[in-house]
C-alpha cells in the first residue's frame, strides 16, 4: 500500500476499482496544521480527470499494470487488433484506446499493451518507428515561405513535415514520443 | 538580515541542531538520529525555540538565530524538509511589537535590495510596504470568506482544510497581511490574551498569499504549558506517533522567563517573495533531489 508521503506525478493509484494516475499534485501545509495532498487524477480506462484531496495517513492502493508485448494485426469497425505472440491469444482495442499511436503503427509491428486487472487499457509503443513515405510533392528549392519543410503522408495514412529532398519511397525513422521526423532510415 | 537586529541590540545565537526533546506537535514530524549513542536516540530540531526561550530565561534580553530546520515529510513547492529559519525573541515585548519588527524588516530588506524601503517589485506584480499592513483577525477571515466561526466551534479538520483552500488564496496581495488572534485551540506555544480567552495572542505573516512567519506572545506559565503539552502528547499517541521525553530544561526555565515574545521567519520562503520565485526550489543551492 502506499501512503500520503508516497503521493506524486505519475504515480498509479486504484481508485473505486479502476486505475488513474496522478497528473498534478500539490503539497500544501499550514505551519502548524496538517498537510493536505491535493491531486488532479486522470482514468486510465476512460480518460477522465478528477481532483481529490488527501491528508497524511491516508493509505491508497497501487495499481498494478502488467505489460505485455504483443504484435499489430490489422485494424478494422471493430477496432485494432493485437496478438501474444507466445499464447496466440488476441486483443482489440478501441480507437480511442490506441489514440495518437494509430499513426504509426504498421503491419506486424511489436508493441507493448498495459492491462489492468486483464483489461487491456493503453498503448505503449517504440521510441522509433521506420515508416514508408507513400506520397510526397517534389520539393521546389528557394521556396522558403514553407519554411524548408514540406508535408508527406507515409504508409499509415498520416501526414508529417519532413525535410524537402524526402521523396516518394524513402523510409524514414519517425520519434513516436513527438510525432517528429527524425532522419532517413539507413536502407 | 544580520545588520538589521545587530543595530537593534540584538545577540546573535547558535543552539544545537540535535536535542533530546521537542515540543510536543501532531503535526510536525522530526528527522530521528537512532545512532546517537547506544542508549540514546537524538531528534533534529523543527525549531530552535526551545533552546532560545531557555536563553532568554537565562539573561538575555534581545536574541536572534539564523538556521536550518528540520521537517519530515514537508516537500512541495513551498515546502523543503530542511530550510532556513531565522527566529527572534524579545522580552517584555507582545506580539504587536513582533508585528512591528516585521514591518521594519520588511522595509530594510527592500532598502538593500532596491534602494527603497516602500515595495517589493516583482514581474507582475507589486506588493506595497507602505505601514500599516493588513492586520485580519482569523475568526473575521473564517466568518467572511469560510462561513463559520472557528471561536465558536473547534474542529481542526475543518479549520486546516479552510485555511489552506479558502482563506489563503483570499488574503490580499498587494501588502503583507498579519493574521491575528488564533483560536486558543490553534494556540500552540502562544499565551491566551488576557482580554478574552478564546483567542490566543498569535500572528502569522502573509505575503502574496504565502505563509511566512509565526509569532507569539509567549506562554510563560509553567504550569499550563505542561498542560498543554500533556494534551498534545496525548493527541500524538491517539495518531500513533511515540511521546517526547519530559521538555525538564525548558519547562524549568519558564519561571525565570518573565513576559516576551518570539517570531519564526522561514528565510526561503521571503527570498521567494522578493524574487517573484514560483518555487522554492528556484532559492536554493541544492534539492534534498539532487544532493
Amino acid at each position: 500500500m502506499y501512503d500520503s508521503s508516497d503521493l506524486r506525478k505519475g504515480l498509479k493509484i486504484v481508485i473505486d476499482g479502476e486505475p488513474y494516475i496522478i497528473t498534478d499534485f500539490q503539497f500544501s501545509k499550514p505551519g502548524k496544521g496538517q498537510a493536505l495532498y491535493r491531486c488532479k487524477l486522470k482514468n486510465m480506462i476512460t480518460g477522465y480527470t478528477i481532483d481529490r484531496t488527501y491528508r497524511s495517513g491516508d493509505k491508497f492502493e497501487p495499481a498494478n499494470l502488467d505489460e505485455v508485448h504483443m504484435q499489430y494485426l490489422y485494424n478494422d469497425a471493430e477496432g485494432y487488433h493485437f496478438m501474444d505472440l507466445n499464447t496466440y491469444e488476441q486483443i482489440t482495442l478501441t480507437e480511442e484506446q490506441v489514440g495518437e499511436a494509430k499513426n504509426f503503427l504498421k503491419d506486424n509491428m511489436e508493441v507493448d499493451i498495459l492491462f489492468f486487472k486483464g483489461t487491456p487499457i493503453s498503448i505503449s509503443l517504440p521510441t522509433f518507428v521506420e515508416l514508408k513515405v507513400i506520397e510526397a510533392m517534389p520539393g521546389v528549392k528557394g521556396d522558403t515561405a514553407t519554411g524548408a519543410t514540406k508535408p508527406v503522408t507515409l504508409e499509415t495514412g498520416h501526414k508529417i513535415q519532413v525535410p524537402l529532398f524526402i521523396e516518394e519511397g524513402d523510409i524514414l525513422k519517425i520519434d513516436t514520443r513527438t510525432g517528429e521526423y527524425v532522419e532517413r532510415a539507413k536502407k | 538580515m544580520r545588520t538589521f537586529f545587530l543595530e537593534r541590540d540584538f545577540v546573535e545565537v547558535q543552539t544545537p541542531l540535535l536535542v533530546s526533546t521537542l515540543a510536543p506537535e501532531i503535526n510536525i514530524e522530526p528527522f530521528t538520529l537512532d545512532t546517537y549513542s547506544g542508549a540514546e536516540s537524538r531528534y533534529l530540531i523543527t525549531s530552535p525555540e526551545l533552546n532560545m526561550k531557555r536563553l532568554l530565561a537565562s539573561g538575555l534580553d534581545k536574541i536572534f538565530q539564523l538556521g536550518p530546520v528540520f521537517r519530515k515529510g514537508e516537500r512541495g513547492s513551498l515546502h523543503l524538509p530542511e530550510f532556513t529559519m531565522l527566529e527572534w525573541y524579545r522580552k517584555k515585548a507582545d506580539y504587536r511589537d513582533l508585528m512591528k519588527d516585521c514591518e521594519l524588516l520588511l522595509r530594510a530588506a527592500a532598502f538593500t535590495l532596491y534602494g527603497d524601503t516602500s515595495q517589493i517589485l516583482l514581474a507582475n506584480n507589486k506588493i506595497s510596504l507602505k505601514p500599516p499592513f493588513h492586520v485580519i483577525r482569523v475568526d473575521d477571515a473564517f466568518r467572511k470568506w469560510a462561513g463559520w466561526s472557528p471561536l465558536e466551534s473547534c474542529e481542526p479538520d475543518r479549520f486546516d482544510h479552510d485555511m489552506v483552500t479558502i482563506i489563503e488564496p483570499k488574503l490580499p496581495k498587494d501588502k503583507p497581511v498579519f493574521l491575528i488572534e488564533y483560536p486558543a485551540w490553534q494556540a500552540s506555544l502562544a499565551r491566551l490574551s488576557p482580554h478574552d480567552k478564546r483567542v490566543a495572542e498569535r500572528v502569522e505573516l502573509y505575503i502574496n498569499g504565502i505563509e511566512l512567519a509565526n509569532g507569539f506572545s509567549e506562554l510563560v506559565d509553567r504550569k499550563e504549558q505542561e498542560e498543554r503539552f500533556k494534551q498534545e502528547t496525548a493527541r500524538m499517541l491517539k495518531a500513533g506517533r511515540e511521546a517526547y521525553p519530559r521538555q525538564s530544561h525548558f519547562l524549568n526555565a519558564l519561571d525565570e522567563l518573565g513576559e516576551c515574545a518570539g517570531m519564526a521567519l522561514g528565510i526561503d520562503r521571503l527570498i521567494m517573495v522578493v524574487t517573484g520565485a514560483e518555487k522554492i526550489d528556484e532559492v536554493v543551492a541544492f534539492t534534498p533531489e539532487e544532493c
